[in-house]
């Protein structure tokens, strides 16, 4: 597509985040106006911020490419990313900011005082938290490859060069006011060629497709295949290949090929006719992480849906650059109306992916077979509307994916630097805060080389579920259960978030295969959750003596609104 | 391949941190082993059984304490079991034949009362209890007998007798210890309300004064300062809780400075900057307010123009950071340094010292105050507050 509107809208995006996170909204008052300074941050201005820094790559292209590929059953996944605010409301979010705790770790201390706990609640947010900027630094590479064709690795290192010396030379001065105008960028980002998509596709007479029949070209198209892979064909197909089908070569010739399957190399362009249907691809090889998971869904669709919904319902909660931002509430109350906030901001912001995963069925329909369905959002502007008008929408929604790249990979920067500066490395101090950000940011750039084409939508899926398998009984029982004990919360989150992990790190490797233990591996919330909690439950129960001294106390501190524990004046 | 590769060290790299810090908090000196003679090598290993049950008992003698060293305790001793008292009861048994609490309780009055160790045989209808002989040794803290410390072993034994003593000896120096970390910590809440109580009153004077001045010109202005003397009076005489959020803080500071720009005029002149996101760090109590009365003094002595004061918060990462800079005489560094050491000298500089010394003493030794001076060339005062300390609550509401 042409690059010539959106490099420069991507730069601006990046310099304007660069210049606000280093120069800050230098803001001075004189002393008559302190009122206004010293104003705290009210619920809206905070929910915009928290939504900010929460809808990330797999919010911004993910779902609608995987509404494009799999159809309308993934609209489960914004349902699930907003529900977990729900949650996060309605048992989290006032008693976690009345703990005075900062990150998790902090919660984990002031609960249960205990520094072993502590340590375990720190590496398993550094793990969350890099599985979770994996899919961001994957996400900025196809979003640069799409607009201007560099290799796939670049755009997740500008993301990565860019975060760190952001959060390192000292952090983003005005947060708060960066992430919630990211907030609104992004929404615009989408809404303005969401708007002009549909009023296209009304031009064109509104075509319909049901979800259930395969997706078929609507207009003669070529497709270029980066990555060999196989072709699974119900009837026989005719296409036009440049390049290598089956071992053999061909250059322009109309081949009629036989149901079955067939192994198209990379680097082959296939032209297919009008009307054509659009034909099923398993990827070879090596990077057959996606469609293996996507295949389990397939096998056993309802208990990876259940799956997705507990992952996404509980893992919200236990997100490391979300917990950090209900600091900034200056109340329990106002922590819970910023959550509801949220759940408002963000329920409007996931109305429109699927509207581009359903335009995308109807007009890139080959995406599902070049496996670059996460370019959905960035190719549909150019490819339904054209011309100048297409390219400046391009540039739009190009410039707001890097707002997301960006505001959320910095916020999970910032959140694991910080626990690894406080907890993992050795001594406390600005230096080694700088040490931790290239820490934090240096092992996911190493996985994306390592790992290649994980989708996004599913790798954030991944983090979703460790996080739920851990923190998610640890800030449920440790708010609402007053005999938690040190190590039972220990067991628990070592357990449940431990099995998570294997179980993410085994899927990643394409390790069981297929069968039923692929698909226990590919969504593990549905029963490393209960398993955090069972094991959590019964430790604590078989160590009454550990409960720590203090807990009723520190219990009715996270649940008395702050109102009744001031003026007990003399 | 390259998935397997990076699966492979997306499981192992947790292994690997995990077994790295494992090792390093099970790092024995019996890795000295190959080192020294056995000598050294069972001389290390005494040092560092008694080194690990240090902590514990530096906070004192309960319940919960002595069951964290009593087994470090018994395996310095080597004995089947070890108990630890205080006056009344049994704190915790480690070993064997725990069947004795109560006879070992009920013999234990003599040596509390003298101070002085025994050892006695018990008495007992188990005929494979291995335990058949008691050494009792007290613990004493300032000539007070807390508790005792009794060994139990299958037979009498002189060296039981000499190790038991000198053992006890060592657990009652780090309970003294323990009482002096306490006395410290009573001082230093002395001090925070010594502070609090001592609230300059020359402020108070001065204020009034100037309130006064304005009762007949200006007598709207006049009910204005008051109201905002008595704000700020209120927030400095209020009793409950030790520590308050910056948003109180920052407010107090602004009541302060309303009464002393009308002192003072358009000689002083102040600018803020506060981001937002850390109005709600709890910090100690009046922090902060002596450190802003110290820029406006040190900004207007000696001075005849103008001052400007500037004061700062911002976010970073997961603390705060508070800078409250003058333009006004500035300080000798040595002389500051002799301030903050407490050392006989130069009078005044009490509420920078002892803002020093509270930081220190909630935050830790990294968090003390980062002071930047020169004759002549203003003062810039650092303040690091942590976002999250454990036992620092602010006990209000925050405002607005």
């Amino acid at each position: 597509m042409n690059s010539s509107y959106a490099v420069p809208a991507v730069a601006l995006v990046v310099l304007a985040t660069v210049l606000v996170g280093a120069f800050g909204l230098r803001i001075s008052r004189t002393t008559s106006d302190f009122y206004v300074a010293s104003r705290t941050v009210g619920p809206r201005l905070n929910a915009a911020a928290i939504s900010g820094e929460y809808l990330s790559a797999a919010s911004f292209l993910g779902i609608a490419g995987l509404v494009l590929v799999q159809g309308p059953d993934m609209l489960w996944y914004p349902v699930g990313y907003t529900a977990g605010y729900l949650v996060l409301l309605l048992f989290v979010a006032a008693p976690l900011r009345r703990s005075g705790a900062y990150t998790l770790p902090d919660f984990a201390e002031a609960r249960l005082a205990s520094q072993t706990v502590r340590r375990m609640a720190g590496v398993l947010v550094v793990g969350v938290g890099w599985l979770y900027l994996l899919p961001q630094l994957q996400g900025a590479g196809l979003t640069l490859t799409v607009l201007t064709g560099t290799p796939d690795w670049l755009g997740g290192v500008i993301v990565a060069v860019v975060v760190t010396v952001i959060v390192a030379a000292g952090g983003m001065r005005s947060i708060t006011f960066v992430q919630a105008f990211q907030y609104w960028l992004k929404f615009t980002a989408l809404l303005v060629p969401a708007f002009f998509l549909v009023l296209a596709w009304q031009g064109d007479g509104a075509p319909t497709h049901a979800f259930d029949e395969p997706a078929s070209f609507r207009e003669q198209r070529a497709v270029r295949v980066h990555d060999s892979l196989d072709l699974r064909l119900d009837k026989p197909l005719t296409v036009t290949v440049d390049g290598t089908v089956d071992g053999t070569a061909h250059d322009g010739a109309e081949l009629v090929l036989p149901a079955g399957t067939h192994h198209i190399e990379g680097g082959t362009r296939l032209t297919f006719a009008e009307g054509t249907e659009v034909p099923a691809a398993g990827r070879g090889g090596d990077d057959a992480v996606s469609p293996s998971r996507a295949e389990s869904r397939e096998e056993r669709p309802l208990y990876a849906t259940y799956g997705l919904i507990l992952a996404t319902f509980f893992g919200t909660m236990g997100l490391p650059h979300v917990v950090v931002r209900f600091y900034t509430s200056p109340h329990g109350v106002a922590a819970r109306r910023t959550t509801v906030a949220v759940l408002g901001l963000i329920g409007a912001f996931y109305l429109l992916p699927p509207v581009y995963g359903a335009l995308g069925r109807l007009y890139a329909p080959e995406l599902t077979l070049t496996g670059n369905a996460d370019a959905a959002v960035l190719l549909l502007p150019d490819r339904m509307i054209g011309g100048v008008g297409g390219d400046l929408l391009g540039a739009l929604v190009a410039g707001g994916a890097f707002a997301a790249f960006l505001s959320t990979a910095s916020g999970l920067t910032m959140a694991v630097a910080g626990v690894l500066t406080q907890d993992m490395l050795p001594s406390r101090g600005v230096r080694h805060f700088r040490l931790g950000t290239v820490l934090a940011m240096a092992v996911p750039v190493t996985l994306t080389f390592l790992l290649g084409g994980l989708p996004v939508a599913d790798a954030v899926g991944l983090a979703f579920a460790v996080s739920a398998s851990s923190f998610c009984p640890l800030l449920v029982l440790g708010i609402w259960w007053r005999r938690l004990t040190p190590p039972g919360a220990a067991a628990g989150m070592l357990v449940g978030g431990g099995s998570a992990f294997l179980a993410v790190a085994a899927t990643m490797t394409g390790y069981p295969g297929e069968g039923p233990w692929h698909a226990l591996l590919a969504w593990p919330a549905l029963w490393s959750v209960p398993l955090g909690f069972l094991t959590m439950i019964l430790v604590s129960l078989a160590t009454p003596g550990r409960v720590p001294p203090g807990t009723a106390a520190v219990l009715a501190r996270f649940h008395l609104p702050e109102e009744t524990r001031t003026e007990v004046s003399p | 391949m390259s998935g397997f590769l990076a699966g492979l060290l997306v499981a192992v790299l947790p292994l690997l941190a995990a077994g790295f810090w494992l090792g390093r908090r099970t790092a024995r000196p019996s890795s000295l082993a190959g080192l020294g003679t056995p000598v050294e090598h069972a001389t290390f290993e005494t040092l560092h059984t008694a080194s690990l049950a240090t902590p514990p008992l530096r906070a004192g003698l309960t319940e919960e304490t002595a069951r964290k060293a009593a087994r470090k305790l018994r395996s310095l001793l080597g004995t089947d079991a070890l108990c630890l008292t205080d006056r009344e009861r049994v704190l915790v048994w480690d070993g064997v034949g725990s069947h004795h609490r109560e006879e070992v309780m009920a013999r234990l009055a003599g040596p509390l009362d003298t101070g002085r160790g025994e050892a006695f045989p018990l008495t007992c209808d188990t005929p494979d209890c291995t335990v058949r002989w008691a050494v009792v040794a007290p613990l004493t803290v300032d000539d007070r007998v807390h508790g005792t410390l009794v060994a139990c072993a299958p037979r009498e034994s002189a060296v039981l007798v000499r190790a038991a003593g000198e053992v006890a000896r060592w657990v009652s120096v780090q309970l003294e210890l323990a009482d002096l970390d306490q006395s410290r910590t009573r001082l230093i809440e002395a001090e925070i309300r010594a502070l609090r109580a001592q609230i300059s009153p020359h402020f108070i004077f001065n204020s009034l004064a100037v309130i006064a001045s304005f009762v007949r010109t200006d007598p709207e202005r006049a009910r204005e300062l008051l109201l905002e003397f008595a704000d700020f009076t209120r927030y400095s005489f209020r009793r409950h809780g030790d520590f308050t959020t910056l948003a109180d803080e920052l407010h107090a500071i602004d009541h302060y400075l309303a009464l002393v720009r009308a002192r003072f005029g358009d000689r002083l002149s102040v600018t803020l900057q506060i981001a937002p996101e850390v109005l709600p760090v709890a910090l100690p109590f009046l922090c902060l307010q002596p450190l802003v009365e110290n820029a406006v003094k040190h900004g207007l002595e000696g001075k005849a123009d103008k001052c400007h004061i500037q004061l700062t918060a911002q976010d970073a990462g997961a603390e705060a950071l508070v800078v409250i800079e003058d333009d006004g005489a500035g300080m000798d560094p040595e002389v500051l340094r002799r301030i903050l050491a407490r050392e006989p000298g130069p009078s005044g500089g009490i509420g920078l010292s002892n803002v020093d010394d509270r930081l220190r003493q909630v935050y830790g030794d990294d968090y003390g105050l980062v002071i930047e001076t020169a004759v002549g060339a203003g003062m810039k005062v650092t303040v690091r507050l942590p976002k999250y300390q454990p036992g620092v609550h602010s006990a209000g509401r925050l405002g607005g």
